[in-house]
């Protein structure tokens, strides 16, 4: 199976934004060893001007991952999962994410280059306020590498 | 007779206790520390990451696809890493930027004894001001982050605000 490469500038949209609940940021904090209070108590969010409790900044992996998997899963990009390793991630906020916010989510295929048997991808998907006409909130980027087959 | 006095009470906010642009100093390490992580943590990260790619909770198909044994999401490792950070920064809005680069996996053995979350690997991390950019009110921290003697974590950064 090789991977489509004319797949490179296509865009894939989460069809609904993904809704941010408390009680998946406590979760996700919990699951990392956050121990900020301002991700657990409103109270602490608010002595930062938060209107709730505040994400651990890698937080936004959850809708931007889903976003990706739109691509990496369709049949015509021609990824096999099992090949795929990760190999850089960078988000860049323009504020953090807090606990109500609705996201939407495009993944953007920005490069896809093959060399020597392995393929190389880089996505970017931007986190848009659904709330507030898709201000910006965080964009992510992240590279994969497809590893080729035993010849 | 003497009344107790009543006392007012010195409680500081977040936002006291938050690190001054003013008093950093490139070079100086502002965070260390080791993180462990046991099969437990993987299981919960799956969890609550929505990743739920088997090569992080079960050994037969991690084997099957190549690697020695189960090993952490590299999201974990990154997440876990800039937690320490955001404890530091107080604000944990105050992070601008971060990266990394997965540059060799953590492999998170079984616990041969003891309960399931036995910790069986450690990351090893510093965090080192790497440059203070006066105008954007931002610091830009170095992260060393290494499993034994293998750095899993390369060119990782975070870009803080300070007031």
């Amino acid at each position: 199976m090789a991977v489509n490469t004319e797949l490179q500038g296509a865009s894939y949209a989460l069809p609904e934004p993904y809704e941010v609940s408390r009680e998946a940021i406590i979760e996700f904090a919990r699951a990392t060893g956050a121990q900020n209070r301002a991700h657990r108590s409103a109270e602490a969010a608010a002595e930062f001007g938060y209107a709730d409790v505040v994400a651990p900044p890698t937080f936004a992996v959850i809708p931007s991952q889903r976003a990706e998997a739109l691509y990496i899963s369709n049949p015509e990009a021609g990824i096999d999962f099992s090949r795929v390793v990760h190999g850089s991630e960078q988000f860049t906020y323009a504020r953090p994410i807090v606990a109500g916010d609705k996201l939407n989510a495009v993944c953007h295929v920005d490069g896809l280059r093959e060399a020597g048997g392995h393929a190389m991808i880089t996505t970017r998907t931007e986190l848009t306020d659904a709330n507030s006409d898709d201000a910006p909130v965080v964009t992510v980027t992240s590279t994969i590498v497809v590893r080729g087959g035993e010849a | 007779m003497n009344e107790p006095v009543e006392r007012e009470e010195y409680r500081p906010s977040g936002t006291d206790l938050a690190p001054k642009l003013r008093d950093q100093e490139v070079g100086r390490t502002v965070v260390s520390a080791r993180i462990p992580l046991s099969r437990a943590d993987l299981v919960a990260y799956a969890g609550a990451s929505g990743d739920h790619n088997p090569i992080h909770w079960n050994e037969r198909f991690a084997r099957e696809v190549g690697l020695d044994d189960v090993i952490a999401h590299g999201m974990l490792s990154m997440g876990s890493v800039l937690a320490r950070i955001t404890e530091w920064a107080a604000d944990p809005g105050a992070i601008v930027d971060c990266r990394t680069r997965f540059t060799a996996p953590v492999i998170v053995a079984d616990a041969a004894s003891g309960t399931p979350d036995t910790p069986t690997a450690y990351l090893d991390m510093a965090a080192v001001v790497g440059a203070i950019d006066e105008e954007a009110g931002t610091v830009r921290l170095d992260i060393s982050v290494s499993c034994g003697e293998d750095t899993v974590l390369g060119r990782t950064q975070a870009k803080v605000r300070l007031a």
